[in-house]
């Protein structure tokens, strides 16, 4: 891809961020935020691709802990937004159960 | 080159090549799916497991790719980072949701500055000259990943209490700020300049930089205002993502970089607006604490009425209509399964019970809808500001949990109150409001609140939550 051709593609993601959010009801605000921190964990990609040229001890570790930082940031992520919604989508009729949502790894 | 790279035997995807930019192109249009689906309560749940896919296809694409190698240290990687991952997510408590984010949010970060610094050294040991495409970002990536590991970290520090909440202000903060600025910008001009052959040690300074900056520019601000630091920390990361996509020539990596970007600004703005301040004010003013703030003038002593919980459970008893307005305080004190049990009881005798959502409730937006969603209060009686305000002269018993500021009819009468033009809860327009509070302290903003004073106010002094189950109890006496 050439430059511009990525400037091209920044600024039309860049608008559809803006317009996609911008009608979000605040009660969704922190699922929201948590779930775009998830998304963000995508830089895990560019852990994976550096490691691919590491060739001394100290790129190893460092690409390690980089794909090991964006994991966290990315099997969290999503996880703790699936609990954080599992609990609007559950319906108060089956009086409060003490259990909170651990539900199925949903990992990327 | 392409050609002897695919004979390759694992390696099924060319980088950069048709299937798997489709792939990828599958993944980022799932991302935007994903998060449009997160804007409606019904469908967001589904939404955020359509995203979840769409990161398992960009991840397993890349694994796919040419050139993925290191096997062992990926799978030490994925596996440590998913049992993190998961034993995190699962323990954690909804009142520690801000925490978690900002700790999600600062590993993201750390993983975009660690790429980073591999890219330089991988374009320094090549001993070509690194072309500025990728020079550019890829110092961007590392300036900006920092920031947001060391600035996630503290704000998480602060949101556990593992030190102090209040906004440190250290001397001369913004010169130091400003001179660390100068300094990463005059590394990154140096590595720029010298593309041919840069210095790893100079790089190694500028992350350093970035990592005191980080420390230096969220250590001052008060515990109230991480919401919108954490947000636009959120929204940097994002952005640093995108410009190590630019970096590695990887498209998911700039879209999805990207749409984190300009949503987490979106969200920042719409956080700072609702405490009627600007992002900058945030960031530098240092506001949220500063004892002095104009506490001065309002030192007499002002007449109040202090009820007990029974007083409290019989002006609630004998409603038709209680709003009930709670804020930080109540996900303090973890009071939203006591406060439910009081709508309970409060509904049993038939009475209308809605809750009130500032905006900035809570330690995040949205965070007190989490949490009352977390003790069974059916999202309808949710209500928005806007919503609810309206209909508070029509309300018997406005009853204000946890919160101060946000009720506080200062920010409409006194032009001149620090939170002058704050939009509020009007609860000062019901015909009674109990507060339940432990003092008459004043809020994050220092000042004193009229709502106290006023004749048809009650306050309650006790813990949010020993106060809610004590009402509940006596309502079930009467």
């Amino acid at each position: 891809m050439t430059l511009f051709t990525e400037i091209t593609i920044l600024v039309l993601a860049a608008f559809v961020g803006f317009e996609v959010i911008s009608k979000v009801p605040t009660t969704l605000h922190t699922p929201l935020m948590s779930q775009t921190n998830a998304i963000h964990g995508i830089v895990m990609l560019g852990g994976l691709i550096v490691v691919g040229y590491a060739n001394d001890p100290l790129e190893y570790i460092i690409g390690t802990i980089a794909i090991a930082f964006g994991t966290i940031n990315i099997v969290g992520g999503f996880l703790v937004t699936d609990r954080m919604l599992g609990m609007f989508s559950r319906k108060p009729k089956p009086k409060a159960s003490a259990s909170p949502g651990e539900d199925k790894g949903d990992k990327g | 080159m392409t050609a002897v790279l695919s004979q390759i035997p694992y390696s099924v995807l060319k980088p950069g090549g048709d299937a798997a930019t489709a792939l990828y192109i599958v993944a980022f249009s799932l991302f935007i799916i994903g998060v449009k689906r997160g804007t409606h309560p019904r469908t967001a749940k589904h939404g955020n497991m359509i995203a979840a896919l769409g990161m398992a296809i960009a991840v397993l694409t890349t694994l796919l790719l040419d050139g993925i190698g290191n096997w062992g240290l990926i799978a030490l990687g994925l596996g440590i980072g998913t049992a993190i991952g998961v034993i995190a997510s699962i323990r954690v408590q909804m009142t520690e949701m801000p925490q978690m984010v900002a700790l999600y949010n600062g590993v993201g970060g750390g993983a975009v500055a660690l790429i980073a610094w591999s890219e330089i050294r991988h374009g320094i040991s090549l001993g070509e000259t690194i072309s500025l495409e990728v020079l550019i970002p890829t110092l961007f990536a590392a300036v900006v990943g920092s920031v947001s590991f060391w600035g996630s970290n503290i704000a998480f520090a602060k949101l556990q209490d593992l030190i102090p909440t209040k906004p440190l202000a250290v001397p001369g903060q913004q010169v130091i700020n400003a001179l660390l600025v100068g300094a990463i910008l005059a590394g990154c001009v140096d590595i720029v300049v010298n593309n041919g052959s840069p210095s790893q040690a100079v790089f190694i300074g500028v992350l350093i930089a970035a990592a005191l900056l980080g420390n230096l520019v969220v250590l001052p601000i008060g515990g109230a205002d991480m919401p919108v630091v954490i947000s636009l920390l959120n929204a940097f990361t994002g952005l640093s993502a995108a410009a190590a996509g630019f970096a590695l020539d990887n498209v998911v990596l700039i879209v999805a970089g990207t749409l984190v970007g300009s949503s987490g600004t979106i969200l920042t703005m719409e956080m700072a607006t609702a405490m009627n301040r600007s992002v900058a004010n945030v960031l530098f003013a240092g506001f949220g604490g500063a004892p002095a703030a104009g506490a001065g003038g309002a030192t007499e002593q002002r007449p109040y009425v202090s009820i007990s919980a029974q007083d409290a459970a019989i002006k609630l008893a004998y409603a038709d209509s209680v709003v009930i307005v709670p804020g930080y305080g109540l996900a303090v004190a973890q009071a939203q399964h006591a406060i439910k049990e009081v709508a309970n009881e409060l509904e049993k005798r038939g009475i209308s019970v809605s809750y009130a959502i500032h905006p900035v409730a809570g330690r995040m937006p949205g965070h007190m809808n989490v949490l009352l969603a977390e003790a069974d209060v059916p999202y309808e009686q949710l209500k928005e500001m806007d919503e609810i305000n309206p209909e508070m002269p029509r309300t018997d018993v406005a009853v204000v949990i946890g919160a101060n500021d946000v009720t506080n009819p200062a920010a409409k009468n006194d032009p001149d109150s620090p939170i002058a033009g704050m939009p509020i809860i009007e609860v000062d327009q019901a015909q009674q409001v109990i507060v339940i509070k432990r003092s008459m302290s004043p809020g994050f903003a220092g000042i004193d609140n009229d709502l106290f004073y006023e004749p048809n106010t009650s306050m309650l002094f006790d813990d949010a939550k020993k106060a809610a189950a004590d009402i509940a109890a006596e309502i079930q006496q009467l």
